[in-house]
């Protein structure tokens, strides 16, 4: 293994190709263990019989508030899918705030509502906090980071070894909507949308499709920060088989679609904030899509490809019937400049 | 019913995609000889043909080769090294996101910034007057870098510096024209037998400006859109033409593009810039390709302001050979260092850098077709 060089850059912090590096060169070789080195969105742990889901986030995002959402309502959501997404049932989380002296009180208390609004909706409960005050300059207003913990039913089976080939890919809508708000809610680009970010708790959905069809969610994951592209990579890998997408499948909305032409940006790569991409048992993905289609946050869930025997990689299928392969991003994606 | 679906929705319809790619195949198969070489000159194009499969469609009958249309690739490593000077001296040096990446000979603006530097992401030249505006006690330079799309939109927000005024705003010029490079390409020798000609740049320059490709060098060359439908039926309209001899420029972009262009930008843009000599990655020197501060707002010109000049460059150390991709001489997987010591995440040189640039383009949408692909890609997927 190389030791890594130079600095951090922004672009280490992308979920990108970068960000894979810090991680399998700089965490997992100090910190590893076979929890941590599964790298799932969740830590699933085994407590005296029971089985807890544990995992934490932190939250950075310019502005604080946009449409469809908030720092506030992303630290709660973000938090609460990652424990759904190993089929826990979310319980508790923790708040610890970074305020940058200076900062409007009536700002902060907005974010607090807006968690206050989210843990509700989730039916969680913030039962730790901690605040600290830094100078001026060194964070941009509040960064928030959170904790979660919830419960995974004894029996379940969830994760990359469940998977095989032939199963199908599932995504709970369409893609790419809470990039392009934050990216338009700065402002710089002058351009007039009704986009809104997709921000919302999962759980509630998952939890419908646990119940009314057990044991048909093998693997899923949010694709938040490097967009549905870059989950599929990973999952792929993880499973060890080859995940193939077809783009003309894939959910996008007709305005979110129009933007990212616009823009010179890949609608798959963009971050959500309330999707996941699920891999499904094949006789069930009928059934679990309709069930998804019944919630109003999986209205617009697609069948978009299936996995297949292969060396863990992804691919999409174009319209044009070519076959191409997908890749972590290295390096955010900016809008054109042609 | 046809006429009910949205236009846009027409230029993406796979069915008569595909026609059209069976179209072209046999016709260049039939009459032209088996092969053909085509240039697009707009790095939107580039990654379009790329990412929705039509250079692979296309494959052994039309070759697409990438030209000098990605304007964060032809920017100059002398340009690039002098935008790094001016960053390391304490400036607050704006720009725009993919120019960050790019190597000069020593080092990018996004390393500079890792060590405490100040440079900062613009998505508007707009953007870094209003952030001239509201850090007075910050020197601002904005790296105008772009071809005739971008360059009106400067003019504009340095026209507003003024009128504020701002005695703290600047501007890198490193604007380049298109036609210029194109003749410069012409009168070297390019292997290509027609042009799909850039829908951006000419919305602002006009069918016109063009018209020389082929009252000058015979060429046929049609102006495209950016959707799959427009750059197939370009294609099909070029090689119509090589079939009949003749030699045409078509506005094939009505929608967008006009014979005279966009008269109010292009004034805008000549309010204060004035066509000046530039050096492009890969072409070098061409006369007049670029944009100067016109006399009277050579005080808005940063070079001048901090006397930093773009210094010649040693040659590229790293073997790179995106002067060879820019020229059209090179197909980006042929370069040795594709793929191997050149990839995203470790670029060395700006075609791999930028989201226009054709070995990104290549590298993420084109790469592993061969044995490092699938098996029996193209015919897969599930339906
Ligand atoms: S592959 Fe890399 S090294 Fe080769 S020409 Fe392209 S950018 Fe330069």
């Amino acid at each position: 293994m190389t030791a890594p060089k130079g600095q951090v850059l922004l672009a280490h912090g992308d979920g990108g190709l970068l960000t894979h590096r810090l991680i399998s060169e700089v965490f997992l070789p100090q910190l590893g263990n076979p929890v941590l080195a599964r790298l799932e969105d969740a830590a699933v742990l085994e407590l005296e019989g029971c089985r807890l889901a544990f995992t934490t986030d932190s939250f950075v995002v310019r502005p604080l508030f946009f449409p469809g959402g908030d720092i506030g309502r992303l630290a709660v959501c973000g938090t609460v899918n990652d424990l759904s997404m190993v089929g826990a049932r979310p319980l508790y989380l923790s708040a610890g705030f970074l305020l940058e002296e200076g900062l409007d009180l009536e700002v902060l208390e907005r974010v607090v509502a807006s968690m206050c609004s989210a843990a509700a909706e989730a039916g969680v409960r913030v039962v730790a906090g901690d605040t600290k005050v830094v100078e001026r300059g060194s964070v941009d207003g509040v960064f928030i980071n959170t904790a979660g913990l919830g419960v995974v039913p004894p029996a379940l089976r969830m994760g990359p070894e469940t998977v095989r080939a032939g199963d199908r890919l599932l995504v709970s809508g369409p893609v790419g909507e809470h990039a392009l708000a934050v990216v338009l809610a700065r402002g710089d680009l002058e351009i007039e949308s009704t986009i809104r970010s997709d921000c919302a708790p999962l759980n509630g959905l998952v939890g419908d499709i646990m119940t009314q069809c057990p044991g048909a969610l093998r693997f899923m994951r949010d694709p938040t920060r490097g967009g549905l592209a870059t989950v599929a990579c990973e999952m792929a890998v993880a499973c060890g088989l080859d995940f193939y997408l077809l783009e003309d499948g894939i959910p996008l909305t007709e305005e979110a679609g129009a933007l990212c032409d616009l823009l010179g940006l890949d609608p798959l790569y963009l971050a959500n904030e309330g999707k996941f991409l699920a891999v499904v048992d094949r006789d069930q993905a009928d059934r679990v899509l309709e069930i998804c289609r019944a919630h109003p946050l999986g209205a617009g869930a697609a069948l978009v490809g299936e996995a297949r025997s292969g060396r863990g990689q992804a691919y999409l299928v174009t319209a044009l019937g070519g076959t191409r392969r997908l890749d972590l991003p290295a390096g955010a994606q900016f809008p054109r400049i042609c | 019913m046809e006429a009910d679906r949205p236009l846009w929705e027409r230029f993406r319809d796979p069915g008569i995609a595909r026609a059209l790619v069976a179209r072209v195949r046999v016709r260049v198969a039939r009459e032209l000889g088996g092969h053909v070489s085509l240039m697009e000159v707009c790095g939107t194009h580039t990654v379009a043909i790329s990412r929705s499969g039509i250079r692979a469609a296309l494959r052994d009958a039309v070759t697409l080769v990438s030209g000098p249309g990605c304007p964060v690739c032809v920017t100059s490593p002398e340009d690039v090294d002098a935008m790094v000077a001016l960053a390391e001296s304490g400036l607050t040096v704006l720009t725009f996101g993919d120019m960050m990446r790019v190597p000069g000979s020593s080092t990018s603006l996004e390393a500079v910034r890792a060590r405490g530097g100040r440079v900062r992401l613009a998505y508007s030249p707009m953007d870094a007057v209003s952030y001239a505006a509201s850090h007075p006690d910050e020197q601002v330079v904005f790296l105008a870098v772009g071809f005739e799309t971008t360059a009106p939109g400067v003019a504009l927000a340095v026209a507003q510096a003024r009128e504020l005024p701002l005695a703290n705003f600047s501007i890198y010029p490193a604007h380049k024209l298109i036609p210029p490079a194109l003749r410069a390409l012409l009168d070297q020798e390019v292997g290509v037998q027609g042009f799909l000609l850039p829908g951006h740049v000419s919305t602002v320059i006009g069918r016109r400006a063009l018209a020389f490709l082929a009252e000058e060098y015979r060429l046929p060359a049609v102006i495209a859109g950016f959707e799959p439908v427009d750059i197939l039926m370009a294609i099909d309209r070029i090689t119509h033409m090589l079939v009949r001899g003749e030699a045409e420029v078509v506005n094939a972009y009505p929608r967008a593009v006009r014979e005279e262009g966009n008269t109010l930008a292009q004034r805008a843009m000549w309010s204060c810039f004035a066509p000046a000599d530039a050096a492009w990655r890969g072409l070098g020197p061409i006369p007049g390709s670029g944009l100067g501060l016109r006399d009277g707002w050579e005080d808005l010109d940063a070079c001048r302001r901090y006397g930093v000049w773009a210094q010649p460059a040693g040659a590229m150390r790293t073997g790179c050979r995106c002067g060879d991709v820019l020229r059209g001489l090179l197909l980006p997987p042929r370069c040795p260092l594709f793929a191997r010591v050149c990839t995203p995440a470790a670029p060395q040189g700006p075609c791999m850098v930028s989201s226009e640039g054709a070995c990104a383009a290549y590298y993420r949408y084109e790469r592993g077709d061969g044995d490092d692909g699938p098996q029996g890609a193209g015919a897969a997927g599930p339906r």
